[in-house]
């Protein structure tokens, strides 16, 4: 009897030891980790806390994260005078109507690849695939020119058309192998009571797609918002056009001295993203990370 | 991305005519048609119009294109300027993947330590400048790392490491390097992520396994965590070179090119020579611009083509490695 109690507090001996050794490892990785961490969100604290102070203090006291008076006056001024609040507005409705018009391409795209057989299925995957590795800046003169003969320069629609035009292939993907993978008994069900190809696709399983959904959204949400490139060579003709990225751009040149009127108006272009992102961050996350899984 | 495995429904019998097929379809053609526009007239035809482009002389999308077949790459390929932007982007390109792909692998492993409870915070917090705008964290980045107050350079000059304050991006010398460390900060969240799901898929048990067999950590990275993630690593290295490669919104404005073009990679070259022109004094070259993006896009694919045979040959290696573990699992 004793052996065998001296053996079991031996073992839990064992397994204290490791336990022990895992909360060392645990420490000293996060004591290695936090200052390196840090210094991948310090732009942003300086960001945010630069807007909250005056230009002299910024030049002053320089590297003090937190502002000795707070002040909100940087934000109204970004936000009124150097038009923030007009790319804002432009910035979203340019994100909501590409991310509509992703979202709806790809499901559909994604339904008949991921759930059907038809001839020449094997000739739109290869097209899709043949797409991913094209650099953008390639491509950007044809585009332009392209919207230009659709009669679209110097409109948001256009901007819209443009950025809903990229491949999105992982989009695709992901709605297919989601798609692909639910049981045929589903429709089958929905048949038999006289439902058409449409109706089981927008009532049936279009609604079960949810998370890939919530994924695409997402996305093509923050896709839309940090895009650049696009933006700026279709709203060249039309400044009030602009959206958050080109704008700040635009006026980076005028107001280059005015680095907290600067800072307030990229803290109002990226705190939302960032907010949205944090909201919905596993869905973000998974939408990367099937890039590779593919 | 050669190893797509979509799931394939039930072969149905081939017995009707491909007409009869078709017309069978009609429904599925329907719902691929939106998805296929808007692929066919914004990324596969403007690889066909740039090459059309590129055999005119063309100074506006206002005036006429003036034929003159392949007179536009000809003078490309010795324009000096053309080879400094290609150089650099290719520079750009083998400084930044290394150092991304093996800094996001560390800190990869390191997260996937169950042991580690605040992983999910600290991969949050280097995933945090993903998501944001780029052309706006270029700016602010400019700030923060500006020789005049820029706090960077303060904190340095404090703690006594600098005498003198850096010109990060007001260097010749150092622009297009500072230009990549930025980058490097910017985007290192996406290849974290790719590693971390290629980490997730080998087994738990694995390691455990040799553990008992009293293996160090040493020992289950180099015998266990490498071969498994091979496969993984050709995929992830060509997404993210080619990723790499589109550096337009940070380079434009980081440095815009400079200074005296020191920085200027291929994406700022041919905005600058199409569209740029409104504040120099040359006209826009249209067809020249796209004749310089030919050889660019051409170049990439070439890169992008011999990496998939890699891709091939891993995928290869994986197969007859599982195959191994499966006889081991069964003996």
């Amino acid at each position: 009897m004793a052996a065998k109690a001296k053996r079991l507090s031996n073992e839990e001996h064992q397994r204290r030891l490791a336990i022990r050794a895992t909360r060392l490892r645990e420490i000293v990785t996060t004591i290695i980790l936090t200052p390196l961490a840090l210094i991948w969100v310090y732009p942003f604290l300086w960001m945010v806390s630069a807007a909250m102070k005056t230009n002299n203090e910024i030049f002053r006291a320089g590297t003090n994260l937190l502002p000795t008076e707070p002040t909100f006056e940087n934000f109204q001024r970004a936000w009124v005078q150097a038009n923030m609040s007009q790319y804002f507005l432009n910035t979203v409705a340019i994100a909501a109507g590409s991310v509509f018009i992703v979202v709806a391409t790809t499901s559909m795209m994604g339904y008949v690849l991921g759930r059907y057989r038809f001839p020449g299925r094997r000739i739109v995957i290869g097209i899709f695939v043949a797409t991913v590795f094209l650099p953008k800046g390639y491509t950007i003169i044809p585009i332009f020119e392209l919207i230009g003969n659709l009669g679209l320069d110097g409109t948001l629609f256009g901007v819209i058309l443009a950025q809903s035009g990229g491949a999105h292939v992982i989009f695709i993907l992901l709605f297919a192998g989601y798609f692909g993978q639910m049981p045929k008994e589903l429709e089958e069900a929905a048949i038999v009571d006289g439902a058409g190809f449409l109706r089981v696709f927008f009532q049936i399983l279009l609604p079960l797609a949810k998370p890939v959904m919530a994924t695409v959204v997402i996305m093509q949400l923050i896709a839309s918002w940090n895009d650049f490139l696009l933006p700026l060579v279709l709203t060249l003709p039309r400044p009030e056009l602009r959206t958050l990225s080109v704008g700040m751009f635009a006026f980076r040149g005028e107001y280059f001295t005015d680095w907290s009127g600067m800072a307030a108006a990229a803290t109002i272009a990226i705190v939302p993203i960032i907010i949205v992102f944090l909201a919905m961050q596993r869905y973000f996350i998974e939408g990367i990370a099937g890039a590779v899984k593919s | 991305m050669t190893t797509i495995q979509m799931p394939l429904p039930k072969p149905i019998q081939h017995t009707r005519s491909l007409r009869q097929r078709i017309a069978d379809n009609r429904w599925v053609y329907l719902f691929m048609l939106p998805s296929l526009v808007l692929t066919l007239m914004f990324t596969l035809y403007p690889i066909f119009a740039s090459f059309y482009y590129s055999l005119f002389q063309w100074s506006g999308f206002t005036s006429a294109p003036h034929y003159i077949g392949t007179l536009n790459f000809s003078e490309v390929i010795v324009d000096k300027q053309f080879y400094n932007a290609f150089k650099n982007s290719f520079i750009f390109m083998f400084c930044s993947v290394p150092i991304k792909l093996s800094l996001a692998l560390v800190i990869a492993i390191v997260l996937n330590d169950r042991a580690l409870r605040l992983a999910p915070i600290f991969r949050t917090m280097f995933f945090v400048p993903v998501v944001t705008t780029t052309a706006i964290v270029g700016i602010v980045m400019t700030f923060i790392m500006s020789p005049f107050n820029g706090p960077i350079n303060m904190i340095m000059l404090d703690l006594g490491v600098l005498a003198r304050p850096i010109d990060f991006f007001g260097d010749p010398k150092l622009a297009l390097y500072s230009v990549v460390g930025v980058e490097i900060w910017k985007w290192l969240g996406i290849p974290m992520i790719y590693w971390l799901a290629a980490l997730q898929t080998i087994p738990a048990s694995l390691y455990e396994a040799a553990e008992v067999d009293g293996a160090n950590w040493r020992h289950k990275f180099a015998y266990i965590t490498v071969p498994l993630l091979k496969p993984f690593a050709v995929i992830i290295v060509l997404i993210t070179a080619v990723g790499t490669l589109n550096v337009f919104a940070l380079a434009m404005t980081l440095t815009g090119g400079g200074p005296y073009f020191a920085s200027e990679v291929m994406e700022v070259y041919i905005y600058r020579t199409a569209f740029g022109a409104a504040n120099s004094l040359t006209l826009p070259r249209i067809g020249y611009a796209c004749a310089a993006a030919v050889y660019f896009g051409l170049s990439v694919m070439v890169m992008a083509t011999l990496q998939l045979f890699g891709a091939r040959w891993a995928n290869k290696e994986r197969a007859g490695l599982s195959a191994a573990e499966t006889t081991a699992g069964g003996a």
